[in-house]
């Protein structure tokens, strides 16, 4: 790696003093940065510290406000992402940017200069599927995106970079969507690319994958270069330090009162997807009053069915819910809120809270039609006000202002104030999935204690999830769920990642891994 | 035979669909760039006002026919900074685009000493070819009786279908129609995309409009285009977003319009507001059935249609 003939040549990429700020909200401050050529160079930090910006800015999405990029050597001015590929860098964003209704091979096509004016299917079906065995990324180039695996769709985007002959490769927290397996074979094909002489830059916020498959470090927090180090070097220990500004502390993890009497039981559950497929397929399951159950899997598997089934805003078109013995499959989303099923959902802003009202407005908006909240038709203003602010004193929500509508407030306290709205109602399950998503470490532990003191509290709790550290960490009963089906279930104690990455991607337990 | 209520009819829904196939097809090639433009009523009457106009100082048919394209070009342009680079709401702009272009071509028509208004065409589009080719029972006329705009009409159905579906640009069209910040990643300049293919859906449908003042009703009146500019949004729903479905949905909607002359000729005593109302009773029904349920999402609407995009939204 380090080979002396390279310390002449300049970085194939090197960013000075860059300064990206959003609103007046600082992103990134003062970043230098290089890239080798032919390395491996992750980006570790917080959810927050600027890493996606980062990238962004080299990739030529955002325009940074001062400073400057050079690529070997030559100061580059990138206006947009065109510019970038065609200067050789390619970005694979957290969220992947394929046209989904498109095939595989119009989105390789997609942009591209090199392709002529007049599209052939076939010789673009050809030259996709000859790339793709090229890199030993089979795909169909017939597929269309949305028929496809999410670890498949991530194969695509390389592919179109790749088609592109990018010489530099930025892969946006790549693993946070494949099971651990599908996270390896992407880490053998990175160094692969590496040793072909192209540079990776590789963003996480995993330590033990930084040290597998990087060559250096380089760690940001709140939007600040905190450190550069060859990853050879680096103890995991001094990176967590980095990373988070203090020493890590592990969670740790009371175990669970006794557990009571079963209060949701899913009998044969089926729910189809919005194209009309059964995603949920023929699912049981109980949860006990005092327990938490979490729910592993890759996401597109039937969580946001099963979620949503039972909460009543998906149909169920099959099998039964049952809540504390009474029936409830298919009542009205209104009833089974008032039946006790608080709710938690992956999507904050816009399922879970109404984004222009403001924070007390959102803090109600579930017990808003009774006493004290209204009387009658009245609403009672005075109660919003009171009960808002003890509930945001409570639970530490910040940054609120009297009027101020909640979609201002940062991930975090966004995820406190849903939290404390479905906590405090009269409840008995709570069903909350990827509760910690996209939070950083302070705001992640208080989620995640509130989450064990309604078990302790005996909640039933269903915590549907792509996170395995915070399905270890909160659950007392792992199910894993492939396809719309259980493949799998064991007490937290016996779970291991490996077992459960084999589970994930549909291997049963019968056979041998 | 080719003289029989049944021809006349075809012959005539064919005439009164024309403005409908430019209308529905420049609205597809606009809304697979992911803009709405509910102006489409509001360009087609300009269009057939400056066509018209055009035509009246000139005596020459092509002149008004480019007046026309411009015309509807230069409203939508309006749209697309709105749209694209203000990105303010489409379907207010659209709107206001529809109550402008219908104002704008009224007063142009009472504008000045001697007003287009009540005037005739100096020029009116004919049929074309020979006409013994038109004594050819039955598609003699149907194939061989046409005027160049129907011609040209139809060589733009088949040009637009083979742009959308089997050439580069057309691919990054829909792409961006579907998902502009893939697109964008992709290396694409979805503004630029847009602004292009509003203007594109503009000036066809300014087209489309200066068929009603230079052929179908070869003269000026406050608005002789109907409701037209309506009618081509909701074809763009029933042709799923594909041109060669324009063209048929157009003509059944022309033969629709064409029923209460029918009708009379064959002495059938259907009240004639009832048949007026027919093209429209039609769309909304096709409409329900079309949309409704599971089938909305194989109808083909480009997903991004109506929200706009900006490259920097966290």
């Amino acid at each position: 790696m380090a080979d002396p003939a390279q310390i002449s040549t300049p970085p194939a990429v090197e960013l000075r003093k860059i300064d990206k700020s959003f609103y007046g909200v600082l992103a990134n401050a003062d970043v230098d940065f290089s890239l080798s050529r032919g390395e491996v160079h992750a980006l570790l930090g917080e959810n927050g510290a600027g890493k996606s910006t980062l990238c962004s800015v080299i990739a030529g999405l955002y325009r940074p406000d001062s400073g400057e990029m050079l690529m070997d050597g030559e100061v580059v001015d990138l206006k947009s992402p065109k510019d970038a590929l065609a200067a050789g860098i390619g970005m694979v964003y957290q969220h992947f940017r394929l046209v989904s209704n498109l095939t595989v091979a119009e989105n390789l096509a997609l942009g591209n200069p090199e392709v002529g004016l007049r599209l052939s299917q076939s010789e673009l079906e050809a030259e996709a599927r000859e790339l793709g065995e090229r890199y030993d990324f089979p795909v169909d180039p017939t597929a269309r995106i949305w028929q496809l695996s999410v670890g498949q769709q991530q194969r695509v985007e390389i592919l179109k970079l790749l088609y592109r002959n990018v010489r530099i490769l930025i892969l946006d927290e790549p693993t946070a969507v494949l099971t651990p397996q599908e996270g390896q074979a992407l880490f053998r094909a990175m160094r692969s690319l590496a040793d072909e002489g192209r540079s990776l830059i590789f963003v996480s916020h995993k330590l033990h994958e930084v040290k597998q498959v990087s060559d250096r470090v380089t760690v940001l927090r709140e939007g600040r270069v905190v450190g550069e180090v060859a990853t050879a070097d680096a103890e995991p220990r001094d990176l967590a330090r980095m990373m988070v500004g203090k020493d890590l502390e592990l969670p740790t993890r009371e175990p669970n009162a006794a557990i009571g009497e079963p209060v949701l039981v899913v009998k044969d559950l089926v729910v189809a997807d919005d194209r009309g497929l059964d995603a949920v397929d023929g699912l049981s399951l109980t949860v006990s009053a005092g327990e938490v159950v979490g729910i592993a899997g890759v996401s597109g598997n039937g969580q946001r069915e099963l979620a949503q089934g039972i909460v009543g805003l998906m149909k169920v078109s099959g099998g039964s819910v049952e809540l504390s013995g009474k029936d409830v499959t298919s009542t009205s989303v209104l009833r089974k809120i008032k039946r006790g099923i608080a709710y938690v959902p992956q999507n904050r802003l816009g399922m879970g809270l109404a984004p222009g009202l403001d924070t007390e407005d959102n803090l109600a908006l579930k017990q808003f039609r009774e006493p004290p909240y209204s009387n009658g038709p009245m609403l009672n203003q005075k109660a919003f006000k009171t009960k808002g602010a003890e509930l945001i004193k409570g639970f530490d929500i910040r940054g609120v202002r009297p009027g101020l509508p909640i979609r201002l407030l940062s991930g975090g306290n966004l995820q406190k104030a849903l939290i404390a709205r479905e906590v405090t109602q009269d409840h008995c399950v709570l069903i909350a999935r990827s509760p910690t998503r996209g939070l950083d470490v302070g705001a992640t532990a208080v989620v995640r204690e509130q989450i064990l003191a309604e078990r302790d509290r005996g909640i039933a709790v269903l915590l549907i999830s792509e996170d395995l550290d915070e399905l270890l960490a909160l659950s007392d009963r792992l199910v894993v769920i492939y396809e719309g089906k259980i493949v799998g279930e064991m007490p937290a104690s016996e779970a291991t990642a490996e077992r459960l990455g084999l589970l994930m991607s549909g291997h049963s337990e019968e056979q041998p891994a | 035979m080719n003289e029989s209520v049944l021809m006349l009819t075809l012959m005539a829904g064919i005439g009164l669909g024309t403005p409908l196939v430019f209308g529905t097809v420049g609205e597809i090639l606009t809304e697979r760039s992911g803009i709405l433009n509910l102006g489409v009523q509001g360009m087609m009457i300009f269009g057939a006002v400056m066509g018209f106009w055009a035509t009246f100082v000139t005596g020459n048919l092509w002149l008004g026919v480019l007046a026309s394209l411009v015309a509807g070009a230069a409203m939508s342009l309006i749209h697309a900074f709105n749209s694209v680079t203000l990105r303010v709401s489409q379907i207010v702009s659209g709107l206001a685009l529809t109550i402008f272009g219908t104002g704008v071509a009224v007063y142009i028509g009472k504008a000045g000493s001697d007003p287009l208004i009540g005037q005739p065409s100096k020029a009116v589009f004919e049929p074309i070819l020979p006409e013994a080719l038109s004594d050819i029972p039955i598609i003699g006329p149907l194939i061989f009786g046409h005027d160049a705009i129907i011609y040209l009409s139809w060589a733009m159905v088949a040009a637009a279908s083979y742009y959308l579906f089997r050439t580069r640009p057309g691919l990054t069209l829909r792409a961006v129609g579907e998902d502009p910040a893939s697109a964008e990643a992709a290396g694409i300049n979805v503004s630029r995309v847009r602004y292009v293919h509003v203007m594109v859906g503009g000036a066809l449908a300014g087209l489309g409009g200066a068929y009603f003042s230079l052929a179908l009703v070869p003269s000026w009146q406050d608005n002789p285009i109907g409701q037209a500019g309506w009618i081509s949004i909701a074809l763009v729903i029933l042709a799923s977003w594909r041109p060669w479905r324009a063209l048929w949905v157009a003509y059944i909607f022309g033969i629709a319009g064409r029923l209460n002359f029918t009708f009379q000729t064959l002495e059938i005593n259907v009240p004639a507001t009832l048949l007026n109302m027919l093209p429209f009773l039609l769309a909304i029904i096709a409409m329900i059935v079309l949309t409704s349920g599971k089938r909305a999402r194989f109808l083909g609407a480009p997903a991004a249609l109506g929200i706009p995009y900006f490259r920097e939204e966290r």
